[in-house]
């Protein structure tokens, strides 16, 4: 079983502080969503109104379309998977996986055999009567997925699970979670700062800051038009360019910037005007969307000198300093061979086309 | 290097200094307890023996005292431990800004002077007794019920600390997790929580009995008529003590530290057994066998052997020859007794015939001088001497009656007066003097052996 999760005008507020404002989040069933945003933006608070650990301070939060307010968390369709992982250091890993069934009041046979075919699940057969604290990170990470599979949730809830993992064994699991969630086929609300996490393993994706969803969105449409200043410098590498808006021309505009004018997509945002005329904007290229100009013409064009250069076996990195803009700009270009290297303190030109620019309005960025 | 030396010397002086300080009242009463003497004391050692666990095991009022002492501990156990564990998770639950207060309020009892707790618990239920006009020999005038009461109230606020410092190391996170995965909050206390506390439970359970069983002045006034251990005791200190005291203390040493030992034991079976689970977690080490049973454990086995073989000896040696031990020394003090006492009576016929002898010689000299009546006599030592009815004329009559006072003749009378002394025992002079105890003890002896036949 699978349901869907929506969350209607959910406001959370700490006393005066306000930990989630207006959020408005339809998740459907049987999707991998994640949350994804900065240390205290405020996704736990979020994960914790669903699995009924708080109750929102204003708003509604259904699951499967029942509205849970005054349910108890052990009365709610989902099971949680904690930062911190909270498994029961005094039981066996069996007991673990089991401890839904116990207090079911299922047998001990019945609880053992459960318990056996979900270490089957997850890859650790005959593990079960070991002690928690005798399993390694990542073992006790597919314990506690286990544990909370056992007790048949329609959605799991899952809460930084991987972020005390080493690198590798990080990106073993993600491709493993993502394989657990699509052969039991239940709704996974994943949450994370981690974008690469957020982007490889899920079908949706929200970005929050500071209590606020900024966009909701598959992890393509995040990357390439995100919709705020925020979304922009926080998933992925960018650099940015502040000016006004001079003209609009179809979907693109036309901002004035300090470096000299660029041309770049003026971004839908849903439910929001598009930039007009004489706003302030801002102006969004990747690293990886310049280009040293050589030979080639593109739309906007900006003199830079090389600052600095880095090797990265399948990238070069470089940093530069643009005529106009008092930030370091950077541009990676793939070591396919044919890349020319420019030496430190030669200038050069750079350039990107209009496409793969994006104009927003000024907005916050995201800390670095 | 000098300095070095110094600085040593005093580190060294320092511990030894601190350790006698620590153990040496312990070591002395240990002794105490095994020396035949009826008065527990080291020197003079008579004869080593264990008669007075005898003692110890045949005192009436010493082991019910004992046995309430028990009960009432278990009471109290019983009482405080959940009492302590409330409050504490009580602690936990209230806001953050109540917490100080609450915990001021519930740790108070600690600070409150027992002798105020005993008396207030004695007056609380006698009012509570007047209330339901409940008779003097109903619950509320009951010895037991009121001491362990009144223990109760700051012995649980001992447990609420041990529970409080477990708590503070308890993951939240498991409860909820708990919940989240559909416990109840029962379900929860019992099989997360509760199994997490019983390393608490069991110090606080030690930690309640102990307090309980040495606790007096509360329990000086809660406990009515019942004599409980320590109320024994302070009558006993007050009337006379024998060494069956230092028994019983020996007794408890003993157990105490078999108890810490075992406990220091199963301790680091523990850690062996978390370190060995880190190991494997950690990929370092391949699962061993679990560990062997504790009973086969060799660092049991020895202390069970060390402990067993220590009764055993100290059984055998101080059974084993007591007897004609004590008849030795008995014969022993009792010549030197005799000794003394020819010695004294040779010292008084010598004295004696010295006394004469000297009253003669005086004698013979007055005899001789009598016959000169002139002036020239009137300076004469016989003359100054004070005669009846003449008054004294001149001052030097003062200094004739000191005469003499420093004469070597003198000084020795004297000293044989001193040496007197000791003979009489209608004196208080000397009766701490060991002889003297010795010789109490040697009498007193006897009679304890009859009364406990
Ligand atoms: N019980 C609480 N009382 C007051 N403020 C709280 C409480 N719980 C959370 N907050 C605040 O709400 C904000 C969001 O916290 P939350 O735990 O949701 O962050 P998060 O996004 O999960 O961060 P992280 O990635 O570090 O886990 C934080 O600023 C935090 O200080
Ligand atoms: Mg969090």
């Amino acid at each position: 079983m699978s349901a869907d999760v929506k969350l209607e005008d959910v406001w959370i507020r700490f006393g005066e502080f306000v930990a989630a404002r207006e959020v408005n989040i339809h998740i459907q069933e049987g999707e991998f969503f994640s949350f994804l945003g900065p240390s205290g933006c405020g996704k736990t608070t979020l994960l914790r109104a669903v699995s009924g650990f708080l109750s929102p301070s204003e708003g509604k939060v259904l699951i499967g379309g029942n509205d849970m307010a005054g349910i108890g968390p052990n009365k709610r369709p989902t099971a949680l998977i904690f930062q911190n992982l909270a498994l029961f250091p005094l039981m066996k890993v069996w007991e673990n996986i089991a401890f839904a069934l116990e207090v079911k009041g299922v047998g001990k046979a019945e609880r053992r055999k459960r318990a056996d075919e979900l270490l089957e699940l997850i890859a650790l057969p005959d593990q079960g009567d070991k002690m928690v604290n005798e399993l390694s990170g990542g073992q006790k990470q597919r314990v506690a997925i286990a544990r909370a599979l056992a007790a048949e949730p329609d959605v799991l809830l899952l809460d930084e699970p991987l972020s005390a993992l080493d690198l590798k064994l990080r990106q073993h699991m993600r491709t493993e979670l993502r394989a657990i969630q699509q052969r039991v086929g239940i709704t996974f609300i994943y949450i994370t700062h981690d974008q690469g996490e957020a982007l490889t393993m899920s079908d949706h994706v929200a970005v929050m800051s500071q209590g606020v969803i900024e966009q909701v969105s598959d992890g393509n449409t995040i990357y390439d038009s995100p919709e705020s200043s925020f979304v922009a410098s926080f998933v992925g590498e960018n650099n940015h360019f502040a000016g006004t808006v001079t003209h609009v021309d179809g979907d693109f505009v036309v901002v004035d910037t300090p470096s000299g004018s660029i041309r770049a997509r003026n971004i839908e945002r849903e439910g929001q005007k598009q930039l007009q005329s004489g706003d302030e904007a801002m102006v969004f290229i990747r690293p990886e969307s310049l280009q040293f100009c050589d030979n080639q013409s593109f739309d906007n064009t900006l003199n830079a000198v090389v600052e600095r250069q880095e090797f990265e076996g399948n990238f070069w990195h470089v940093f530069l300093d643009v005529e106009g803009s008092s930030r370091t700009v950077s541009l990676s270009m793939v070591n396919d061979g044919s890349s020319v290297v420019h030496d430190v303190g030669t200038s050069a030109k750079i350039g990107c086309n209009a496409p793969l620019a994006v104009a927003l309005p000024a907005g916050s960025l995201a800390a670095e | 290097m000098i300095s070095d030396r110094i600085r040593q010397f005093f580190v060294l002086f320092f511990v030894i200094g601190f350790f006698i300080y620590l153990f040496g009242p312990l070591i002395i009463m240990g002794l105490t307890a095994f020396n035949t003497s009826a008065f527990p004391r080291v020197t003079p050692w008579e004869c080593f023996t264990v008669e007075w666990f005898e003692v110890l095991a045949n005192d009436k009022r010493l082991l019910e005292g004992l046995r309430n002492s028990f009960l009432i501990g278990f009471g109290v156990v019983c009482f405080a431990v959940p009492l302590g564990l409330a409050g504490a998770l009580m602690l936990m639950q209230v806001k953050d800004r109540v917490r100080p207060w609450y915990y001021t309020v519930v740790i108070s009892p600690i600070l409150v002077p027992g002798v105020v707790l005993g008396i207030s618990t004695l007056l609380f239920w006698d009012r509570v007794g007047l209330m339901f006009g409940a008779s003097r020999d109903s619950i509320f005038y009951n010895g037991f019920f009121l001491t362990i009461v009144g223990q109760s109230t700051f012995i649980a606020a001992y447990t609420m600390l041990v529970f409080i410092s477990r708590l503070q190391r308890f993951d939240p996170a498991q409860e909820e997790a708990a919940l989240d995965l559909g416990a109840t909050h029962v379900q929860s206390f019992r099989k997360v929580l509760l199994p997490f506390l019983k390393p608490a439970i069991a110090s606080a359970t030690v930690l309640a009995f102990l307090a309980s069983f040495e606790n007096y002045n509360t329990t000086v006034f809660t406990s009515i008529g019942t004599s409980v251990l320590t109320t024994v005791l302070a009558s006993k200190v007050r009337y006379g003590i024998d060494p069956s005291i230092s028994a019983l203390a020996v007794s408890i040493v003993v157990l105490t530290i078999f108890g810490a030992a075992m406990h220091e034991v199963f301790k680091r079976r523990e850690e062996a057994e978390a370190k060995q689970a880190g190991l494997v977690a950690a990929g370092l080490q391949e699962k061993k066998k679990v560990q062997r049973q504790w009973f086969v454990d060799p660092a049991v086995i020895i202390i069970l052997l060390v402990f067993i073989a220590g009764l055993g000896t100290a059984f055998f040696a101080g059974t084993m020859g007591v007897d004609e031990c004590k008849v030795a020394v008995k014969e022993q003090k009792q010549a030197a007794t005799k000794k003394r006492v020819e010695a004294l009576q040779k010292r008084n016929q010598e004295r004696e015939a010295a006394e004469k002898a000297a009253a003669e010689a005086k004698r013979l000299e007055r005899s001789q001088r009598t016959g000169t009546e002139n002036f020239n006599t009137i300076f004469s030592n016989e003359n100054l001497k004070p005669q009846p009815g003449k008054k004294a004329d001149t001052p030097r009559t003062g200094t004739e009656n000191f005469s003499g006072i420093f004469d070597s003749g003198n000084l020795q009378q004297q000293a044989g007066q001193e040496d007197e002394a000791p003979t009489g025992t209608e004196n208080f002079q000397g009766i701490f003097s060991s002889d003297n105890l010795q010789q109490q003890s040697g009498q007193e002896q006897p009679e304890t052996e009859d009364a406990n036949q």
